[in-house]
């Protein structure tokens, strides 16, 4: 690039006031937090969450695994994580297939693109991406109706070899977009391999549900063992892709809990809040939520886990008593007795260093 | 999604509180929020005839 063309770019991110302030709309980008699965390689089942705030799509179980750090390689140049796809079992795309990753931004985080409008802004979303399969690719931008779509397409053209990738769009002046609200603003898409039924013509705003671009050559899930890796995804307003914002682990984690939060053991008899015993065989536990959820979450649990006072008590059922989006009140019981109604309580793991209870809020 | 086990739980007042059930082999417990996204797909599994068990 020219020193002329270097100042003209720099006057259009100035105008576009693409610097100071936060620029990425996406959290974990960088793919640093991984609270469900510590870096494990898991195999998803379609609409599961792996690294925060990532989800899987696919039509067919069972055919691709993913991990955060997959194969241990070196991640781009100032990265130190990074998401790997694998192809577990490989299977030919037929038109109603789908196998895709998805980001969704909150429209409260969107909201400011104007979408839907006349005034509707330019985004730019970039990535750094490998595969061990050359060719072009694709992905898509939708609505929460999921009919608004623009498909875009990215080639990859020297295998296994970090590329930073940069995909421009104009910003739809029509459609239904979610705007100020804790529901679905935007949803981001990386195609492994898209039907027909599913795929539009790549940079332009289709009405309807392309969740990537007819201009898709490679299948990913159709090769057997092949990998394809991600990160420093990007999503931020103007024309221009700036370098990726790196945000501290702490601040990141901070913005993935709004959306699931885990409780972390650090030892094999840790506690996780405390409560009262309602009977001898329930307990009510409270818990404060680290920041505001996003909605009520969803309540999961993980390993063994226990009432304590005197001794430990195992929970055999735990559900929600009561729960806003920054404090929920666990229904613990112990079904083997031991509690007294009235006593304190604490709650946590059963000699287990892998119990944990999770709240999901995701969109 | 397979929703399978659903059923009301009640709080200490004798109020529904909440949604115990097993979704795609995940034993859960979810809000009655009409945005959390669990949620939403129990109505939506309700809507197509299932059935919520009553509480205890």
């Amino acid at each position: 690039m020219t020193k002329a063309a270097e100042l003209a770019k720099m006057g259009e991110v100035l105008t576009n006031s693409q610097i100071g302030g936060r620029r990425n709309m996406v959290i974990n980008g960088g793919c640093q937090i991984d609270q469900r699965n510590s870096g494990s390689e898991v195999i998803p089942a379609n609409n599961d969450y792996f690294i925060d705030r990532f989800r899987y799509n696919a039509s067919q179980a069972s055919k691709l695994k993913v991990q955060q750090n997959a194969q241990a390689i070196s991640p781009p140049e100032g990265f130190s994580h990074y998401l790997g796809v694998t192809v577990h079992s490989n299977h030919t795309v037929a038109s109603s297939d789908f196998f895709f990753l998805t980001y969704f931004v909150e429209g409260f985080d969107s909201a400011h693109l104007n979408f839907g409008k006349s005034t509707a802004k330019t985004i730019t979303i970039s990535f750094y991406v490998q595969s061990s399969v050359t060719g072009t690719f694709s992905g898509s931008l939708l609505n929460a109706s999921e009919n608004r779509a623009y498909p875009y397409t990215y080639t990859i053209s020297s295998a296994n070899t970090w590329e930073r990738k940069t995909i421009t769009i104009a910003g739809d002046t029509t459609g239904t977009w979610v705007g100020g609200t804790n529901g679905r603003g935007l949803m981001l898409t990386f195609s492994l391999g898209m039907g027909s039924n599913f795929t539009g013509t790549a940079g332009q705003w289709n009405a309807s549900d392309d969740y990537g671009a007819t201009g898709e050559n490679v299948k990913f899930v159709e090769n057997a063992s092949a990998q394809w890796k991600i990160t420093g995804v990007q999503l931020e307003v103007g024309s221009q892709a700036t370098p990726f914002e790196h945000r501290s682990f702490g601040e990141e984690l901070a913005l993935c809990q709004r959306y699931f939060y885990k409780t972390q053991s650090d030892s094999t008899f840790d506690f996780f809040s405390n409560g009262v015993a309602i009977s001898s065989t329930l307990a009510y536990n409270g818990l404060s939520f680290p920041c505001r959820m996003r909605s009520a979450p969803t309540l999961t649990t993980s390993g063994d886990l226990r009432n304590y006072r005197d001794g430990g008590k195992a929970i055999t059922g735990i559900a929600i008593n009561h729960t806003s989006t920054y404090f929920c009140v666990l229904e613990c019981t112990s079904s083997g007795g031991g509690l007294t109604a009235g006593d304190g309580n604490l709650f946590g793991a059963n000699n287990d260093a892998d119990a944990a209870v999770m709240f999901s809020a995701e969109l | 999604m397979i929703i399978t086990n659903a059923k009301y739980n009640k709080d200490q007042d004798n109020r529904i509180c909440s949604i115990n059930c097993v979704i795609d082999g995940q034993a859960m417990s979810v809000p009655l929020d009409p945005d959390n996204t669990d949620y939403q797909a129990i109505l939506e599994w309700v809507a197509e005839g299932n059935k919520i068990e009553n509480a205890d």
